[in-house]
């Protein structure tokens, strides 16, 4: 067979095999439908197995245990000689990848899925050309555009030898000293982790605060828990200029910052940029077909993900919407049913972000901010973990969970958490705000003893002025 | 080209009257020169052009109900493409940063249900499903679960009874039911169903068709007539109203004023009334009895007692009644309380009175007098508790120490809610405001 000569035929193509693209691709062959999978990269994952959520949890994970093996000094657990080996560590971190990634190619080969090799770009409406695999070009009924999103260029002037989120996450050192420009929830991720693996680590960020995005109350205590742990955190500054100490990475970066009205010089021997990412929609052939995009890029769907062009959807993070691997897993099965002739809508009325700090931050729903900011009256029940059994079993009482309710019928609008485990926790507030659940319903439901979810339970209490373990704050009206 | 949408116009006002357009199609329109005047449940507003440039089209004309967010002229300012004044949702609620630093932070996006808005209307995926196969707009259907959830037996009872017309059908929790869309039949008869439900022996029927006996004219119940009709069924459904009635000899007051009025007329206080006494009075008989200054909250069942004391009066504009609010009554001299009910009153009746001086009331006072009435029973102007109408005065003979004498009486009637307040309460809160109105010294010595 020629290289490149080969055209494949099939019903539906999924372009991508990020947690969008083979969701997608598995839901649609469940249906019965025929799909080819194109894939850029060698295997399939996308950038949240490949070079993002996973590996990062991994590390994190890993930096946590230290963490709290740490802390268990206080209750009289000492451990000695704890080491951190960033090789082993590394090869773990790509155990876990490679078996996930694995496991995909699995499902999808026992489903009868075929991943094609190569950058797909559109011909017209209803056909693919290929390029850099066997395979030249696809003809197909429908396609589902999953190309995700890449990590945005180095601004102008930064030299290249400086980290970006993905280079961090390939652990190729430790270095003495780290600077992390973006006080963002990857910024201060990947800076707990090199702070946790033994770089004295710097945070330095342009906004007056981390975070931005959260509600200040739970950032707050996140702040205060890592602000030990951080060599220095620099809000309101800005990086003005960053050079390799004597025009050698190898001797670390030299650095200049605006912070406190001053031009400040400090040195580090590792720069770490915290840059956005783009959606990859720039090289796939969208003009081409009927699809729109927004000043930034982004695809522009209806409710079902589909684009202006009538054959074509568009999930993740190429699509609109917040980059975030689970909306991009519910858009794909969206899309797949919608294409199986389903009546279907990506009507989610929540869409939890959680950043893995330590504590960890999770919101779901309307925020207190956004509520503030839209002028909608809300009813706000506090729980601090402090107050909660299990917290204190853990040694772990920097946390708080808050429930945001319609003040009349007590529907709840929202929950924002932060602590341990909040990750874990945001589920719960996520399926009430998707459900249009009732203080009442979360506050009758029996949740385990002890457990941090009982925080949840008791927050829903507090909302409704029935607090049982803290006092209720008077009504002030 | 430049499509203008009817700004929100706060206060929860959702729609408005078009009374007037200030430009033509073709004409030209500079910036913040006057383009239309709406008239909404609460007062007519003088809406600006928010551009200058030549009118390419004025959607609507004058009559029409337009609603927030609808395009209600377009203005070909020069630019190309038609710009839109506000962001697409896709742009507002879904922005990405895409600067190096900081590194976005995932919004968490949420179009979440919203208190009163409720838009989209709050129900499990499931239910959501249940209304798309049955190619129902979920937002329509009436919720009867808790917190204002649709449940999926909400979807089967508008599939079967809401189908043939789903759009006349649509009786959102938190909205009005207008006359017009349960017109048609089947959507009456679910709405009929659904309040027979509620209330035993109700029997509600279509109106007859007047027109088979006589001539009839039809308007549409719109703006502020429509508002008193909600304000008052809603008032008269969740208030059960007492009324005490009392007779003021207001004779040595009405000379006082009289007297006073005629001292400064053209100046402050030129403008003395009878209400102006009558509202410091009410105001001393709240701070001694803060019942009557108070409202229920039925839900949270709590009653909330105001600090503050704000006074509507119902003026009659021509067009409807206004209820203009005096606010803080309690630092304010009587001179002070009358010019501020002749501003409001002057602005009121041209409808020009700005929604803050229609809100915050504590109290009313409906004063039919000048027109007549010896005896009035007022509704009280919700969520207030009670509501005080003043009749005519006029000369009557009555008997004081034993003689029969000729004294300028003012009849006044207390409607009160009786869940916070008792008879006894009113008695007393009349008594002393009678007592008050009787001799203008009083007033000086104890307001």
């Amino acid at each position: 067979m020629v290289m490149g000569s080969l055209r494949e035929e099939t019903q539906v193509v999924v372009i991508g095999s990020g947690p969008g693209g083979y969701v997608a691709a598995l839901r649609l062959a469940d249906l019965g439908k025929d799909v080819l999978i194109v894939e850029k990269r060698e295997r399939p994952g996308g950038t949240c197995l490949l070079e993002g959520c996973i590996p990062s949890k991994t590390l994190i994970h890993a930096v946590e245990i230290q963490e709290s093996a740490r802390k268990a000094e206080q209750f009289g657990l000492t451990f000695k000689g704890m080491e951190v080996d960033p090789a082993k560590l590394r090869a773990w971190t790509d155990e876990v990848v490679d078996g996930l990634s694995s496991g995909i190619k699995g499902l999808l080969k026992r489903r009868g899925v075929t991943v094609i090799q190569g950058h797909a770009r559109f011909e017209s409406s209803t056909s693919l050309s290929i390029e850099g695999g066997e395979v030249s070009g696809i003809d197909f009924e429908q396609a589902i555009i999953a190309t995700g999103s890449s990590l945005n260029h180095l601004p102008e002037g930064i030299v290249s030898s400086v980290w970006s989120s993905a280079d961090a996450l390939r652990l190729p050192r430790v270095p003495g000293s780290l600077l992390v420009v973006g006080g963002g929830y990857i910024g201060l991720e990947m800076g707990l982790v090199y702070q946790g693996l033994g770089s004295e680590t710097s945070v330095v960020e342009f906004f007056p605060r981390l975070l931005m995005g959260a509600d200040f109350d739970l950032v707050d205590i996140m702040v205060e828990q890592v602000s030990g742990r951080l060599h220095e955190i620099m809000l309101d500054s800005k990086v003005k200029s960053i050079a390799e100490t004597g025009g050698d990475a190898a001797n670390g970066f030299d650095v200049e910052i605006e912070t406190g009205g001053k031009i400040v010089g400090k040195h580090y021997d590792q720069v770490l940029v915290a840059i956005g990412r783009r959606p990859n929609t720039d090289d796939i052939g969208l003009e081409k077909i009927k699809a729109d995009t927004d000043d930034k890029g982004f695809i522009i769907t209806d409710e079902s993900c589909r684009t202006g062009d009538t054959n074509i959807y568009a999930i993740g993070d190429a699509a609109v919407g917040p980059m975030l691997a689970h909306k991009a897993t519910r858009e794909g099965k969206v899309a797949a049913e919608a294409i199986y002739g389903g009546e279907v809508a990506f009507d989610n009325r929540a869409i939890p972000a959680v950043v893995f700090t330590d504590p960890e931050i999770a919101w779901t729903g309307l925020t207190e901010r956004e509520a503030e900011e839209q002028g909608i009256k809300v009813n706000i029940g506090r729980f601090p973990l402090a107050a909660l059994g299990r917290a204190r079993t853990l040694g772990r009482t920097d946390g708080l969970v808050k429930i945001i309710a319609d003040p009349a019928g007590g529907l709840v609008l929202g929950v924002g958490i932060v602590g341990p485990m909040a990750s874990e926790l945001i589920a719960e507030g996520t399926l009430a705000v998707e459900m249009g659940a009732t203080l009442e319903d979360i506050m009758v439901t029996i949740h385990p003893h002890p457990t941090l979810s009982e925080a949840i339970m008791e927050a829903a209490e507090v909302a409704a002025g029935e607090a049982i373990h803290i006092n209720p704050p008077r009504k002030v009206r | 080209m430049f499509e203008f949408k009817l700004p929100d116009l706060g206060e929860g006002i959702a729609e408005g009257e078009i009374l007037k357009w200030y430009a033509e199609e073709g004409g030209r329109i500079e910036e913040d020169e006057p383009l239309m005047d709406v008239e909404t449940d609460k007062a007519a507003v003088t809406i600006p052009s928010p551009r200058g440039g030549k009118i390419a089209a004025l959607k609507g004309k004058v009559g029409d109900i337009i609603n927030v967010g609808d395009v209600v002229v377009v203005i070909d300012d020069g630019s190309a493409e038609a710009a839109v004044v506000e962001e697409t949702v896709a742009e507002k609620t879904f922005a990405q940063p895409d600067a190096p630093a900081p590194a976005p932070v995932p919004e968490a996006v949420a179009p979440a249900a919203m208190p009163g808005v409720r838009r989209p209307v709050p129900a499990a995926p499931a239910t959501r499903r249940l209304a798309r196969e049955l190619k129902i707009d979920i937002n329509l259907v009436t919720p009867t679960g808790p917190g204002g959830r649709v449940v999926p037996e909400d979807v089967h009872r508008f599939a079967d009874h809401g189908a043939a017309a789903p759009a006349a059908a649509a009786v959102g929790a938190a909205e009005h039911v207008p006359a017009k869309k349960v017109a048609d039949d089947t959507a009456f008869a679910e709405f009929a169903a659904h309040a027979s439900a509620t209330i035993p022996f109700l029997e509600l029927e279509p109106m007859p068709d007047f027109s088979t006996d006589g001539p009839v004219e039809v308007e549409a119940l719109r703006s502020i007539r429509r508002k008193v009709a909600r304000k008052m069924v809603t008032s008269m459904s969740l208030i059960p109203h007492v009324a005490h009635m009392d007779d003021a000899d207001v004779t040595e007051l009405d000379k006082f004023r009289i007297r006073e009025k005629e001292r400064r007329t053209g100046g402050a206080g030129g403008k003395l009334t009878l209400l102006a006494f009558v509202i410091k009075a009410i105001t001393a008989g709240l701070k001694a009895t803060p019942a009557f200054n108070a409202s229920l909250d039925p839900f949270r069942e709590e009653i909330i007692y105001k600090k503050y004391y704000n006074i509507g009066f119902a003026a009659d504009t021509g067009r409807g009644l206004v209820v203009p609010v005096v606010k803080g009554t309690n630092n304010k001299s009587i001179i002070q309380i009358a010019d501020d009910i002749f501003d409001k009153a002057t602005l009121a009746r041209d409808g020009k009175l700005p929604p803050e001086d229609m809100r915050g009331g504590t109290f009313t006072i409906t004063n039919v007098g000048p027109l007549g009435g010896t005896a009035l029973l007022p509704t009280i102007n919700y969520p207030e508790v009670a509501i005080l109408g003043m009749g005519k005065v006029q000369e009557k003979p009555v008997v004081r120490n034993g003689e029969i004498v000729i004294r300028k009486i003012l009849p006044l009637t207390l409607a009160f809610d009786h869940r916070i307040a008792d008879g006894a309460d009113a008695a007393r809160f009349v008594a002393e405001l009678v007592r008050q109105l009787s001799d203008p010294n009083l007033l000086l010595l104890e307001t």
